[in-house]
């Protein structure tokens, strides 16, 4: 059976171009930049000095604040710099190594057991001390969402292998490649939680996933692989609680409120990595893509690698780029520069072409309602939009801006081109501006 | 990099339909019906769309010149306006009379309003009750199809017995295929039930309108009618009610874009559109009661938003 969610979008899959590549290794650059905030939350203080030499593993950024996630060195080398540098999500003081490609290990890096061994605690701690956040894009520090309040009774976890976004292929090849580290990860994190009930929630377009997973969990008896509809956003957090068990998260509520914590596929593995192997979050898998760029691949790429670097190991543009994104065309941030690093949350480096890039020009709104038919939040994007032109926010809100999830599905849908979410955002913003000055 | 990159707010991709391909849909969907009613009716239907179609475009272009606008009859909208106008008006009209039809529905209810997506009412019905207002005997002057077109009576107009008292009804199988008197586009309704389908197919309307809508019409004449069946599978397919049904009450801007609300609408279409047909003056009420219903359109939206995923039912 295919589960799913009300509403939603059928843009273009576009992920044939790399599903079928298998995960290769970047190439190392000589110089690379770690920004110390690649999380949601406080950035990290710097505990290394220039001319200091770094280890691969090493803790480089120590967390200020308990939402927050330490950053490790990729590379071994030496600390050229500390500075604010581009990011892919704005701009962030950050490490800036050289690389003196011996790839040294750092001391800490060691197994930390197994967890049959280990307490649900000590699992969270390794957790935190990987500086593993959702790499699904969103970032969010995983210890912190692994420790809800007491009072907060969880008993599902569900892992994200629905993959949703157009173009990307990573968490498709994770899968295929190493389920077994999916699967160890989400019996981790089912031990913080001490919950009984997995889910592994993957899109049908990937059947060789699904199979491959299936296999993995077949001695599991409490982790379900299931089979979802392919449509966007199957992967949104609420909307895959809502396939999964047919829970809906309470508006302006987090899913712990639903019982559930849900976790990207990569996170998992990434869990897995750091109990079995000890190493923290230095690397990630990637999905180079795009109408603009000549070899499209799956890469295991470095923190902090360049995108520029990484798109010259493409081979480059095979024509103009028009728009080079992080993440995916739904939800992915355009880039001004190619000299942002690769970051915890980068899921992909898309590409586009010129005339990809480039959208239709906005018309009148006709009405056709289709924003109001597909949205999965089940608000009206179409009157939210036209209070937001006018200014109108607190129309906007009784309208219930803030339950808007930004998927885009909205602006995606709508004949007329116009731009619904984009000033939805607006009013957004506005509102919680709004309110943290009426809170003061 | 030497050139520069695109930075926009997601999302970065848009689906291929438009606004036009939407509008060149509406047209193709109508197509069949149009040839059908130049079959019926020869040389007056095709004086009357052409007049139609044309001071539609004419009158879109120029209004959007004066007002300094962009001029878009590209997007077809000017088109199906006009045709739809056509479709409601009779063979023998003269050919001036769609033509100020056309006009008034493009520059008075729609380009004042604010063009495309503004109009508060369905420009071709507000149109065809102005005309009918203006020009009551040009606007119910029947005659019945074929080459020797000789004045009639509506098939509804039979029914409710109101004039040409002594003529016989059609058959059913005559108003299915639109072998009878009426307007120019209205008669045929298997083809403009087709062409409904293929709206849907194409996914330009829901169901949820046409549906809701006649069905209302037949459970209420079922009941109201005198429980004959007949009966009210003959107030079907006689007078708009599959024309205003599929491709009047569905106008975007002038109906409700709420689920909840689409279907209270298309009751009070299908409500009202009874009441005149049963006990109005008029033998036809499908015009009047999409326009009625067109007005309570932001009402009926106000009242019915839906609930947000993940609210707590009240």
């Amino acid at each position: 059976m295919l589960l799913s969610f009300k509403g939603g979008v059928h843009p273009p899959h576009r992920k044939k171009y790399t599903e079928h590549i298998p995960i290769k290794r970047a190439n190392e650059p000589a110089t690379l930049y770690i920004p110390l905030q690649q999380h949601i939350g406080a950035p990290c203080k710097p505990i290394v000095n220039v001319g200091d030499k770094v280890k691969v593993g090493q803790k480089i950024g120590e967390p200020q604040g308990f939402v927050s996630a330490p950053v490790h060195a990729s590379v071994s080398g030496t600390v050229k710099a500390i500075k604010e540098c581009p990011t892919p999500g704005g701009s962030s003081l950050c490490v800036v190594v050289e690389n003196d490609f011996a790839n040294e290990i750092h001391e800490s890096v060691s197994p930390k057991g197994d967890i049959g061994s280990l307490s649900g605690q000590e699992i969270l701690e390794i957790i935190k001390e990987a500086g593993i956040v959702g790499m699904g894009g969103a970032t969010f520090p995983t210890h912190v969402k692994l420790s809800p309040p007491k009072d907060k009774k969880i008993d599902t976890v569900i892992l994200n292998g629905a993959e949703c976004e157009p173009y990307l292929t990573a968490d498709h090849r994770l899968m295929i490649e190493s389920p077994e580290d999916v699967i160890y990860g989400l019996k981790a994190i089912m031990k913080v939680l001490n919950v009984e009930k997995g889910y592994i929630g993957i899109e049908d377009n990937k059947p060789d996933a699904i199979e491959v997973m299936r296999k993995a969990a077949q001695n599991e008896s409490n982790i379900e692989i299931v089979s979802l509809r392919t449509k966007y956003p199957q992967g949104a957090e609420k909307q895959l609680i809502y396939a999964c068990t047919q829970r809906e998260v309470p508006s302006g509520g987090l899913p712990m409120e639903a019982r559930v914590v849900v976790n990207n596929v990569g996170t998992a593995a990434e869990v897995a990595k750091a109990i079995k192997t000890g190493m923290p979050l230095i690397e990630r898998i990637t999905t180079i893509t795009g109408s603009a760029i000549a070899n499209p691949q799956n890469l295991l790429i470095k923190i902090g690698t360049t995108f520029k670097d990484i798109i010259d190991q493409c081979g480059g543009f095979k024509e103009e780029a028009g728009k080079v994104i992080m993440g995916g065309p739904m939800m992915g941030l355009t880039q001004y520069t190619l000299e942002v690093p690769v970051t915890k949350g980068a899921s992909g480096i898309l590409c586009l072409n010129k005339k990809d890039a480039t959208l239709p020009e906005p018309k009148n709104c006709i009405r056709c309602g289709k924003c109001v038919d597909i949205c999965p939040a089940f608000i009206q994007p179409l009157y939210i939009s036209a209070h937001s032109l006018k200014y109108n926010f607190d129309k906007a809100e009784e309208y219930r801006a803030l339950d808007c999830i930004e998927c885009g599905s909205c602006s995606f849908i709508c004949p007329a081109k116009r731009p619904l979410l984009q000033s939805i955002r607006v009013a957004k913003r506005e509102i919680v501006a709004k309110k943290r000055k009426e809170n003061k | 990099m030497d050139s520069k990159l695109i930075i926009s707010s997601s999302p970065h991709l848009r689906s291929n339909e438009d606004t036009s391909t939407i509008m060149r849909d509406v047209v193709i969907a109508l197509l069949p019906a149009t040839l059908a009613g130049i079959y019926y009716f020869r040389l007056g239907a095709i004086v009357v769309i052409l007049s139609c179609v044309i001071g539609a475009v004419l009158s879109e272009a120029v209004m959007q010149k004066i007002m300094g606008k962009e001029v878009t009859i590209n997007d077809w909208s000017a088109v199906v306006t006009g045709l739809l106008l056509a479709f409601n008006i009779p063979a023998s009209a003269p050919w001036w009379l769609g033509f100020v039809g056309s006009v008034f529905a493009i520059v008075i209810v729609k380009q004042l309003f604010g063009g495309i997506g503004h109009n508060f009412m369905n420009p071709a019905l507000a149109a065809r009750a102005m005309l009918l207002a203006s020009w009551p005997v040009q606007m119910t002057s029947w005659v019945t199809p074929g080459p020797d077109a000789v004045s009639t009576a509506t098939p509804l107009a039979i029914i409710k017995g109101a004039e040409a008292v002594g003529v016989a009804k059609p058959g059913i199988l005559d108003l299915f295929i639109g072998n009878v008197a009426g307007c120019v586009g209205e008669t045929s309704a298997i083809l403009l039930i087709i062409g409904g389908v293929y709206l849907i197919y194409k996914r330009v309307i829901t169901y949820i309108i046409p549906t809701y809508y006649i069905v209302t019409v037949f459970v209420l004449t079922f009941l109201f009618g005198g429980f004959d069946m007949m009966n009210s599978v003959y107030h079907l397919f006689a007078g708009g009610l599959m024309i205003g049904a599929f491709y009047m009450a569905t106008d975007y801007s002038s109906s409700p874009v709420t689920h909840k609300g689409q279907i209270i609408y298309a009751i009070g279409c299908g409500v009202i559109t009874t009441v005149i047909r049963l006990w109005g003056g008029y033998p036809e009420g499908v015009s009047y009661s999409i326009l009625l219903m067109n007005v309570a359109a932001p009402l009926i939206d106000k009242y019915t938003s839906p609930r947000v995923f993940g609210e707590v039912a009240k």
